[in-house]
Protein backbone atom coordinates (compact mmCIF):
# COMPACT_ATOMS: atom_id res chain seq x y z
CA UNK A 1 0.00 0.00 0.00
CA UNK A 2 1.25 3.53 -0.73
CA UNK A 3 2.20 5.57 2.32
CA UNK A 4 0.11 8.57 1.26
CA UNK A 5 -3.65 8.25 0.84
CA UNK A 6 -3.81 9.44 -2.76
CA UNK A 7 -7.15 9.26 -4.57
CA UNK A 8 -7.56 6.07 -6.59
CA UNK A 9 -9.60 5.52 -9.72
CA UNK A 10 -12.80 3.61 -8.91
CA UNK A 11 -12.59 -0.17 -9.31
CA UNK A 12 -15.16 -2.91 -10.01
CA UNK A 13 -16.98 -2.52 -6.66
CA UNK A 14 -18.01 1.03 -7.56
CA UNK A 15 -19.49 0.58 -11.02
CA UNK A 16 -22.98 -0.61 -11.83
CA UNK A 17 -22.66 -3.86 -13.80
CA UNK A 18 -23.27 -3.37 -17.49
CA UNK A 19 -22.86 -5.45 -20.64
CA UNK A 20 -19.74 -3.56 -21.81
CA UNK A 21 -17.67 -4.65 -18.80
CA UNK A 22 -19.21 -8.13 -18.61
CA UNK A 23 -18.22 -8.97 -22.19
CA UNK A 24 -14.66 -7.77 -21.52
CA UNK A 25 -14.30 -9.72 -18.25
CA UNK A 26 -15.83 -12.85 -19.79
CA UNK A 27 -13.40 -12.69 -22.73
CA UNK A 28 -10.46 -12.92 -20.31
CA UNK A 29 -12.14 -15.51 -18.09
CA UNK A 30 -13.04 -17.79 -21.02
CA UNK A 31 -9.52 -17.32 -22.44
CA UNK A 32 -7.99 -18.53 -19.18
CA UNK A 33 -10.49 -21.42 -19.00
CA UNK A 34 -9.67 -22.45 -22.58
CA UNK A 35 -5.93 -22.30 -21.83
CA UNK A 36 -6.57 -24.71 -18.95
CA UNK A 37 -8.63 -26.86 -21.32
CA UNK A 38 -5.62 -27.39 -23.56
CA UNK A 39 -4.37 -29.83 -20.88
CA UNK A 40 -7.19 -32.23 -21.86
CA UNK A 41 -6.37 -31.72 -25.56
CA UNK A 42 -2.70 -32.61 -25.01
CA UNK A 43 -3.58 -35.61 -22.83
CA UNK A 44 -6.14 -36.83 -25.39
CA UNK A 45 -3.66 -36.53 -28.29
CA UNK A 46 -0.91 -38.32 -26.33
CA UNK A 47 -3.39 -41.05 -25.33
CA UNK A 48 -4.55 -41.46 -28.93
CA UNK A 49 -0.90 -41.83 -29.97
CA UNK A 50 -0.03 -44.34 -27.22
CA UNK A 51 -2.87 -46.84 -27.59
CA UNK A 52 -6.41 -48.12 -26.83
CA UNK A 53 -5.91 -48.45 -23.04
CA UNK A 54 -4.82 -44.83 -22.56
CA UNK A 55 -7.53 -43.67 -24.99
CA UNK A 56 -10.18 -45.56 -22.97
CA UNK A 57 -9.12 -43.64 -19.85
CA UNK A 58 -9.60 -40.27 -21.64
CA UNK A 59 -12.99 -41.36 -23.01
CA UNK A 60 -13.94 -42.54 -19.51
CA UNK A 61 -13.02 -39.17 -18.03
CA UNK A 62 -15.02 -37.30 -20.68
CA UNK A 63 -18.06 -39.51 -20.03
CA UNK A 64 -17.88 -39.07 -16.23
CA UNK A 65 -20.06 -36.32 -14.79
CA UNK A 66 -17.15 -34.03 -13.76
CA UNK A 67 -15.72 -34.51 -17.25
CA UNK A 68 -19.09 -33.76 -18.85
CA UNK A 69 -19.53 -30.58 -16.78
CA UNK A 70 -16.04 -29.43 -17.80
CA UNK A 71 -16.82 -30.17 -21.46
CA UNK A 72 -20.06 -28.15 -21.22
CA UNK A 73 -18.03 -25.28 -19.74
CA UNK A 74 -15.31 -25.48 -22.37
CA UNK A 75 -17.86 -25.67 -25.20
CA UNK A 76 -19.54 -22.46 -24.04
CA UNK A 77 -16.13 -20.82 -23.35
CA UNK A 78 -15.00 -21.64 -26.90
CA UNK A 79 -18.28 -20.38 -28.39
CA UNK A 80 -18.07 -17.14 -26.40
CA UNK A 81 -14.34 -16.51 -26.98
CA UNK A 82 -14.82 -17.25 -30.70
CA UNK A 83 -17.80 -14.89 -31.16
CA UNK A 84 -16.43 -12.11 -28.92
CA UNK A 85 -13.02 -12.57 -30.56
CA UNK A 86 -14.61 -11.90 -33.96
CA UNK A 87 -16.28 -8.84 -32.35
CA UNK A 88 -12.87 -7.65 -31.13
CA UNK A 89 -11.34 -8.13 -34.59
CA UNK A 90 -14.18 -6.08 -36.14
CA UNK A 91 -13.63 -3.40 -33.49
CA UNK A 92 -9.91 -3.41 -34.41
CA UNK A 93 -11.05 -2.60 -37.96
CA UNK A 94 -13.09 0.32 -36.59
CA UNK A 95 -16.62 -1.14 -36.64
CA UNK A 96 -19.26 -1.13 -33.91
CA UNK A 97 -17.80 1.47 -31.56
CA UNK A 98 -20.84 3.76 -31.10
CA UNK A 99 -22.31 3.15 -27.61
CA UNK A 100 -25.63 1.82 -28.94
CA UNK A 101 -23.87 -0.53 -31.40
CA UNK A 102 -21.38 -1.61 -28.72
CA UNK A 103 -24.17 -2.58 -26.31
CA UNK A 104 -26.14 -4.32 -29.06
CA UNK A 105 -23.26 -6.40 -30.42
CA UNK A 106 -22.30 -7.24 -26.83
CA UNK A 107 -25.72 -8.80 -26.28
CA UNK A 108 -25.62 -10.52 -29.69
CA UNK A 109 -22.30 -12.15 -28.78
CA UNK A 110 -23.44 -13.15 -25.28
CA UNK A 111 -26.76 -14.67 -26.37
CA UNK A 112 -25.18 -16.09 -29.51
CA UNK A 113 -22.55 -17.95 -27.46
CA UNK A 114 -25.28 -19.86 -25.60
CA UNK A 115 -27.08 -20.60 -28.88
CA UNK A 116 -23.86 -21.84 -30.51
CA UNK A 117 -22.87 -23.98 -27.50
CA UNK A 118 -26.44 -25.33 -27.39
CA UNK A 119 -26.24 -26.27 -31.09
CA UNK A 120 -22.99 -28.18 -30.51
CA UNK A 121 -24.53 -30.13 -27.63
CA UNK A 122 -27.68 -30.71 -29.67
CA UNK A 123 -25.40 -32.42 -32.23
CA UNK A 124 -23.93 -34.53 -29.40
CA UNK A 125 -27.38 -35.44 -28.06
CA UNK A 126 -28.66 -36.23 -31.58
CA UNK A 127 -25.91 -38.84 -31.82
CA UNK A 128 -26.99 -40.26 -28.46
CA UNK A 129 -24.06 -38.86 -26.46
CA UNK A 130 -20.41 -39.83 -26.77
CA UNK A 131 -18.79 -43.21 -27.38
CA UNK B 1 23.60 6.38 -40.56
CA UNK B 2 21.74 4.02 -38.25
CA UNK B 3 21.64 4.68 -34.53
CA UNK B 4 24.24 3.14 -32.25
CA UNK B 5 21.75 2.91 -29.40
CA UNK B 6 20.70 -0.68 -28.66
CA UNK B 7 16.96 -1.56 -28.44
CA UNK B 8 17.42 -2.11 -24.67
CA UNK B 9 18.92 1.36 -24.33
CA UNK B 10 15.92 2.82 -26.15
CA UNK B 11 13.41 0.91 -24.01
CA UNK B 12 15.09 1.84 -20.72
CA UNK B 13 15.14 5.46 -21.82
CA UNK B 14 11.40 5.11 -22.52
CA UNK B 15 12.06 5.17 -26.23
CA UNK B 16 10.70 2.55 -28.59
CA UNK B 17 12.39 -0.87 -28.73
CA UNK B 18 10.57 -1.29 -32.08
CA UNK B 19 8.74 -4.36 -30.82
CA UNK B 20 5.57 -2.77 -29.46
CA UNK B 21 3.28 -3.85 -32.27
CA UNK B 22 4.62 -7.38 -32.61
CA UNK B 23 2.56 -8.84 -29.74
CA UNK B 24 -0.58 -7.09 -31.02
CA UNK B 25 -0.07 -8.31 -34.59
CA UNK B 26 0.69 -11.95 -33.72
CA UNK B 27 -2.23 -12.12 -31.27
CA UNK B 28 -4.61 -11.01 -34.02
CA UNK B 29 -2.93 -13.20 -36.65
CA UNK B 30 -3.37 -16.33 -34.51
CA UNK B 31 -6.93 -15.20 -33.67
CA UNK B 32 -7.82 -14.96 -37.36
CA UNK B 33 -6.27 -18.39 -37.99
CA UNK B 34 -8.24 -19.87 -35.08
CA UNK B 35 -11.66 -18.80 -36.44
CA UNK B 36 -11.72 -21.48 -39.19
CA UNK B 37 -9.41 -23.87 -37.32
CA UNK B 38 -11.55 -23.71 -34.15
CA UNK B 39 -14.74 -24.36 -36.10
CA UNK B 40 -13.06 -27.24 -37.92
CA UNK B 41 -11.81 -28.68 -34.58
CA UNK B 42 -15.34 -28.71 -33.09
CA UNK B 43 -16.61 -30.39 -36.27
CA UNK B 44 -13.91 -33.11 -36.22
CA UNK B 45 -14.52 -33.82 -32.51
CA UNK B 46 -18.27 -34.14 -33.20
CA UNK B 47 -17.62 -36.48 -36.11
CA UNK B 48 -15.28 -38.62 -33.97
CA UNK B 49 -17.79 -39.07 -31.12
CA UNK B 50 -18.71 -42.66 -31.90
CA UNK B 51 -15.33 -43.86 -33.14
CA UNK B 52 -13.27 -46.35 -31.12
CA UNK B 53 -9.50 -45.93 -30.71
CA UNK B 54 -8.66 -47.37 -34.13
CA UNK B 55 -11.28 -45.19 -35.83
CA UNK B 56 -10.17 -41.98 -34.11
CA UNK B 57 -6.51 -42.88 -34.82
CA UNK B 58 -7.27 -43.38 -38.52
CA UNK B 59 -9.23 -40.09 -38.65
CA UNK B 60 -6.32 -38.06 -37.20
CA UNK B 61 -3.82 -39.98 -39.36
CA UNK B 62 -5.42 -38.70 -42.59
CA UNK B 63 -2.91 -36.12 -43.93
CA UNK B 64 -5.54 -33.38 -44.36
CA UNK B 65 -6.73 -33.74 -40.76
CA UNK B 66 -3.20 -34.13 -39.35
CA UNK B 67 -2.00 -30.91 -41.01
CA UNK B 68 -5.03 -28.89 -39.84
CA UNK B 69 -4.65 -30.33 -36.33
CA UNK B 70 -0.96 -29.32 -36.32
CA UNK B 71 -1.90 -25.79 -37.38
CA UNK B 72 -4.62 -25.75 -34.71
CA UNK B 73 -2.40 -26.81 -31.77
CA UNK B 74 0.45 -24.47 -32.74
CA UNK B 75 -2.03 -21.57 -33.06
CA UNK B 76 -3.82 -22.22 -29.75
CA UNK B 77 -0.63 -22.50 -27.68
CA UNK B 78 0.85 -19.43 -29.34
CA UNK B 79 -2.39 -17.48 -28.84
CA UNK B 80 -2.75 -18.77 -25.24
CA UNK B 81 0.79 -17.67 -24.36
CA UNK B 82 0.19 -14.18 -25.74
CA UNK B 83 -3.13 -13.86 -23.91
CA UNK B 84 -1.93 -15.21 -20.55
CA UNK B 85 1.14 -12.97 -20.78
CA UNK B 86 -1.11 -9.89 -20.79
CA UNK B 87 -3.26 -11.22 -17.94
CA UNK B 88 -0.11 -11.68 -15.81
CA UNK B 89 1.21 -8.25 -16.82
CA UNK B 90 -2.11 -6.71 -15.72
CA UNK B 91 -2.70 -8.49 -12.41
CA UNK B 92 0.63 -9.73 -11.02
CA UNK B 93 2.66 -6.73 -9.87
CA UNK B 94 5.38 -8.29 -7.70
CA UNK B 95 8.42 -8.41 -9.97
CA UNK B 96 9.66 -11.82 -8.82
CA UNK B 97 6.36 -13.67 -9.19
CA UNK B 98 5.58 -11.89 -12.46
CA UNK B 99 8.90 -12.99 -13.95
CA UNK B 100 8.50 -16.54 -12.64
CA UNK B 101 4.92 -16.79 -13.99
CA UNK B 102 5.86 -15.34 -17.39
CA UNK B 103 8.67 -17.88 -17.76
CA UNK B 104 6.46 -20.74 -16.52
CA UNK B 105 3.66 -19.83 -18.98
CA UNK B 106 6.10 -19.70 -21.91
CA UNK B 107 7.67 -23.05 -20.97
CA UNK B 108 4.29 -24.74 -20.39
CA UNK B 109 2.85 -23.48 -23.68
CA UNK B 110 5.94 -24.66 -25.54
CA UNK B 111 5.77 -28.07 -23.83
CA UNK B 112 2.06 -28.37 -24.64
CA UNK B 113 2.66 -27.51 -28.27
CA UNK B 114 5.67 -29.85 -28.54
CA UNK B 115 3.80 -32.78 -26.93
CA UNK B 116 0.76 -32.22 -29.19
CA UNK B 117 2.90 -31.99 -32.33
CA UNK B 118 4.80 -35.16 -31.37
CA UNK B 119 1.55 -37.04 -30.73
CA UNK B 120 0.02 -35.93 -34.05
CA UNK B 121 3.21 -36.83 -36.00
CA UNK B 122 3.36 -40.24 -34.30
CA UNK B 123 -0.27 -40.89 -35.22
CA UNK B 124 0.17 -39.62 -38.79
CA UNK B 125 3.53 -41.25 -39.59
CA UNK B 126 3.75 -44.28 -37.29
CA UNK B 127 2.13 -47.66 -37.39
Amino acid sequence: MPATARPLSPHLGIYRWQIQMVTSILHRATGIALAAGTILLVVALLALASGPDAWAKVVGFCASWPGTILLYGWTWSLAYHLLNGIRHLLQDLGFGYLPAQFVRNGWIVTIGSFVLAGLVWACVMAQGGGA
Amino acid sequence: MSSLRTPLKNALGLGSARQGAHHFVVQRLTAVALIPLGAWFVWIVLSALHLDHAGAHALVAQPFNAVLLLAFVVSIFWHAQLGLQVVIEDYVHARGSQLALQIAIKFLCFLGAAASVLAILKIALGR
